[in-house]
């Protein structure tokens, strides 16, 4: 029998991870549509830094965010192994696509979410409210993303008011 | 099928027929309309409720339905008159069905069961009067009396038969008056004085039914041709019957240009000469022949019938469809349209002619389908107008004024979103108009003006967009009262110098009221901030005019939102602009000699006051690039864009911006291009005001 099987499927959960300025982050694939190359993405005028522009997704419009800058760091290098990781975003009780841009994509891990620490109050130097939690693999630390919290919607278009206003 | 869905279905539909109800009762009210039609309507309407609701058990709403039906159907016979205070009772039945249905979608909605039993009880006073059911025959000629056309010839037997035909006119007499009596006779050489050669021509005037004059001649019939031809007003009464199916003979009957006996004998006549000649002859023609109808009333019956074919009443002219569907729809043929955008532009490469006419065959029905697709979103004003005449109605009766209702372009179509999402702030402004905006009886009579006010809606297409006027001819705006209240509830500083048109934008103010005394019909202060941010959502835009003791003007201006439009591309570096095409006027070669000096250009002597879009939204672009000003007018303003390359038409899909880029201004959404690219389209009334806002702050930094 396939052990996987057996699992209680809370216990065990499926994460996506990507690297990003040399760190390796987790997002849940629940949240995950599809992975992309970086091509194509339109810029739209007068947007804060974080928002890279838009994308045709097969007939839909994709905004798509550099979590770099998202994080407070330099803007992403554009590489021959950049991805767009398309995410579906819970907001006002509807979900949201949202392109984020990364520096390549490592792998689909399963890891026990029981194994997943705290997120260090500090040291992370990302918002702590960005973080689930950290999984140490063996070989590395994987930080583990709140999707809804690194790409709220509500946030993100306080933030553009602001900008587009001044 | 799913219960839950069916009683879904039920709700709906008895909510349509509630406002069929509705506008039909407020129709006749306002006395424009065909009363019989409009109550025929009503009637339907409650009927139908009444068999789905029992179908579903819904007893409440059937009892009381029954109950306003059995008044209604009173009416329809003709037994009640349809008077200001029968209407005004049906429209709190109509309320009060509303309210039941809403019980039935919400459970929390609670209704006054009191009203309901008061409402029932004086519909029962209307029901109690057990008068006779009239003939309808009788209901149809009118009273005034009217000559009838007699023409009696005598047959030879009617002495020997013991018939006297003087007994028969004083006879007739009773039924009306005689006049002009014409005899004629032709006496044959083996003249017999036993023999009747008696041939009459009378003008009878009386109100008795075809049926019953032909009653008196009944002895005679076997031996005599009597023919007898209605007076023109019942063959014109043919015109005030509504459209019907019913057969030709049938509606000759009803409205008693014809009597039974007569269409029977027709029927058998046709039926001889049918089997006679093997030739069909109309009935019409067979009745003129015999002449117990004018050829003219006949035309007019086969009219009645004919129009019955065009206008069915409402509820058959309609299919619903799930509304989930029809946006299916839509965005498939959205993608269609942009699938051939991209096979376009790959054609564009190849030089293949057949390959590009098929090509061009094929877009011509694209676009007529996609103009198809986007009519099935399209519904009228009106219905939202509609709803806005039983307010005016209600709010003035409440606060004793007279107001007219003038409404004018109420056909103009509008997406149906848009419809939906534009009748509260309609209603916002309308209660406000007459609440605060007219004045009371007595003013207005001080004012020197007419007792009776008047408030005007009015919606209109204006290059590529809607204009929606509500226009009130009341007190006006009062600029100072304004002010005061703005500097009082601190919205500004008292020494700010304003403008005329900025204090009327006060009252878009959040927390603005100016009405002295808070009514419960509006001055709460809610409703025109409210009223700005419902109509900005729709990317439209609000306007106030009003001049003191005149009137205030609402002037709502909003984009078509239709999923597609036509567009014209243009492109700034990588940058693709969409503009809607119908606001493109021309096309000119910018020749930039007054760098940064001034933002304006003499267009054959008009100043055109251009924005130069590279720099409003900072973008890049090669330098060297040759720059065009596309000129764009809405409304009566006129600007131009500059812009890089001029790309051409296209047809564009409206794709909606993402809610996080809301408050960008001058874009209204996106579109993809036919190369897979993203373009954004323009909304250019936007686009000018954010652009003299930018140079206005840029002018004045410290304001």
């Amino acid at each position: 029998m396939d052990e996987s099987f057996a699992k209680d499927p809370l216990s065990h959960q499926h994460f996506l991870t990507f690297v990003l300025r040399d760190e390796c982050f987790g997002i849940s694939i629940s949240a995950v549509k599809e992975i992309i190359e970086y091509d194509n993405v339109t810029p739209i005028p007068l947007m804060p830094e974080f928002v890279k522009g838009v994308l045709n997704l097969r007939g839909e419009v994709v905004p798509v965010i550099d979590l770099s800058v998202r994080f407070n760091k330099a803007p992403t290098e554009i590489q021959k192994r950049t991805c767009i990781v398309i995410l579906e975003i819970p907001f006002e009780e509807q979900t949201v696509t949202i392109g984020a841009v990364v520096d390549s994509v490592s792998e689909v891990m399963e890891i026990n979410m029981e194994t997943i620490e705290p997120a260090p109050t500090f040291g992370a130097r990302i918002r702590a409210q960005f973080i689930l939690g950290v999984v140490n693999t063996g070989d590395q630390f994987v930080i583990l993303l709140r999707g809804e919290r690194v790409l709220s919607v509500e946030e993100m278009t306080a933030v553009i008011e602001n900008v587009v206003e001044k | 099928m799913d219960l839950t869905q069916a009683r879904l279905l039920f709700i709906e539909e008895a909510n349509s027929l509630l406002a069929v109800m509705e506008s039909c009762l407020l129709e006749i009210e306002s006395g424009d309309a065909e009363v019989a039609e409009h109550i025929d309507a009503i009637f339907r309407a409650a009927h139908t409720i009444k068999g789905s609701a029992g179908m579903f058990g819904f007893d409440p709403v059937v009892v009381f339905t029954h109950n306003v039906e059995s008044v209604l159907d009173k009416v329809r016979s003709n037994e009640l008159e349809m008077d200001a205070a029968l209407i005004n009772l049906m429209l709190d039945c109509q309320d009060h069905m509303a309210a039941m249905i809403r019980q039935l979608e919400d459970e929390t909605v609670s209704i006054d069961l009191q009203q309901g039993a008061a409402l029932i009880e004086q519909l029962h006073q209307y029901i109690q009067p057990q008068t006779e059911k009239a003939e309808p025959v009788k209901a149809m000629i009118h009273n005034s009396p009217a000559y009838w056309q007699l023409d009696i010839q005598y047959g030879d037997d009617v002495f020997r038969d013991g018939m006297d035909p003087l007994s028969q006119l004083n006879f007739l007499q009773t039924l009306g008056s005689i006049e002009n009596v014409t005899a004629l006779w032709a006496f044959p050489d083996n003249f017999d004085p036993e023999s009747c050669y008696l041939h009459l021509k009378l003008d009878f005037a009386s109100e008795a039914s075809k049926q019953q004059i032909e009653d008196v001649f009944e002895f005679v019939q076997d031996s005599s041709t009597v023919v007898i031809t209605a007076p023109q007003q019942i063959e014109q009464s043919l015109q005030n019957i509504p459209p019907s199916d019913e057969k030709l003979g049938t509606l000759l009957v009803s409205v008693g240009a014809v009597t039974e006996r007569e269409l029977q004998s027709a029927l058998q006549v046709q039926q001889q000469l049918q089997q006679q000649s093997q030739k069909v002859q109309a009935l019409g023609e067979v009745l003129v022949g015999q002449g117990a109808v004018s050829a003219d009333a006949v035309a007019m019956a086969l009219d009645k019938q004919k129009a019955t074919e065009h206008k069915r009443p409402p509820d058959f002219q309609f299919l619903k469809v799930e509304a989930r569907k029809l946006d299916e729809l839509i965005n498939l043929v959205g993608e269609l349209v942009t699938a051939g955008a991209s096979i376009d532009s790959l054609l564009q490469q190849i030089e293949h002619e057949p390959l590009q006419e098929a090509f061009g065959v094929l877009t011509g029905l694209l676009e007529q389908i996609r103009d198809g697709a986007l009519g099935l979103r399209m519904v009228q004003v009106g219905e939202s107008f509609s709803r806005l005449r039983r307010i005016v109605r209600d709010v003035s009766k409440e606060l004793g004024k007279e107001i007219e209702l003038v409404v004018s372009g109420a056909d103009t179509e509008l997406d149906k979103t848009m419809v939906e999402k534009l009748s509260d702030p309609l209603m916002h402004i309308v209660r406000n108009a007459v609440d605060h905006g007219i004045e009371s009886k007595e003013m207005r009579l001080y004012k020197g003006k007419p007792a009776q006010g008047q408030l005007k809606l009015s919606a209109c297409h204006e290059s590529g967009s809607v204009v929606i006027e509500i226009s009130d001819d009341g007190a006006g705006l009062n600029i100072e009262r304004i002010r005061q209240k703005a500097i009082e509830k601190g919205i500004i500083s008292a020494d700010r110098e304003l403008g005329k048109e900025e204090i009327f934008k006060l009252i878009f103010a959040p927390g603005f009221s100016t009405a002295s005394a808070v009514t419960n019909l509006s001055g709460r202060g809610v409703g025109m901030d409210v009223v700005k941010r419902n109509i900005e959502e729709l990317r439209g835009q609000i306007q106030i005019d009003s001049i003191p003791d005149k009137g205030t003007t609402f002037k709502i201006r909003l984009p078509l939102t239709l999923a597609i439009i036509d567009g014209f591309l243009v492109r700034i570096g990588d940058t693709h602009l969409v503009l809607p095409l119908n606001m493109v006027q021309e096309c000119i070669e910018f020749a930039d000699l007054h760098e940064n000096e001034r933002n304006y250009l003499d267009l054959r002597g008009e100043v055109l006051p251009f924005i130069k879009l590279k720099q409003l939204f900072n973008l890049k672009s090669d330098a060297k690039a040759k720059e065009n000003i596309v000129v764009v007018q809405y409304g009566n303003h006129k600007a131009g864009l500059v812009v890089d390359q001029l790309q051409g038409e296209l047809q564009a899909v409206i794709k909606p911006l993402s809610s996080m880029f809301k408050s960008l201004k001058g874009i209204g959404g996106y579109t993809i291009l036919g190369s897979g690219n993203v373009g954004f389209i323009l909304d250019i009334p936007q686009l000018v005001q954010f652009a003299s806002t930018a140079e206005n702050t840029a002018c004045h930094p410290m304001s």
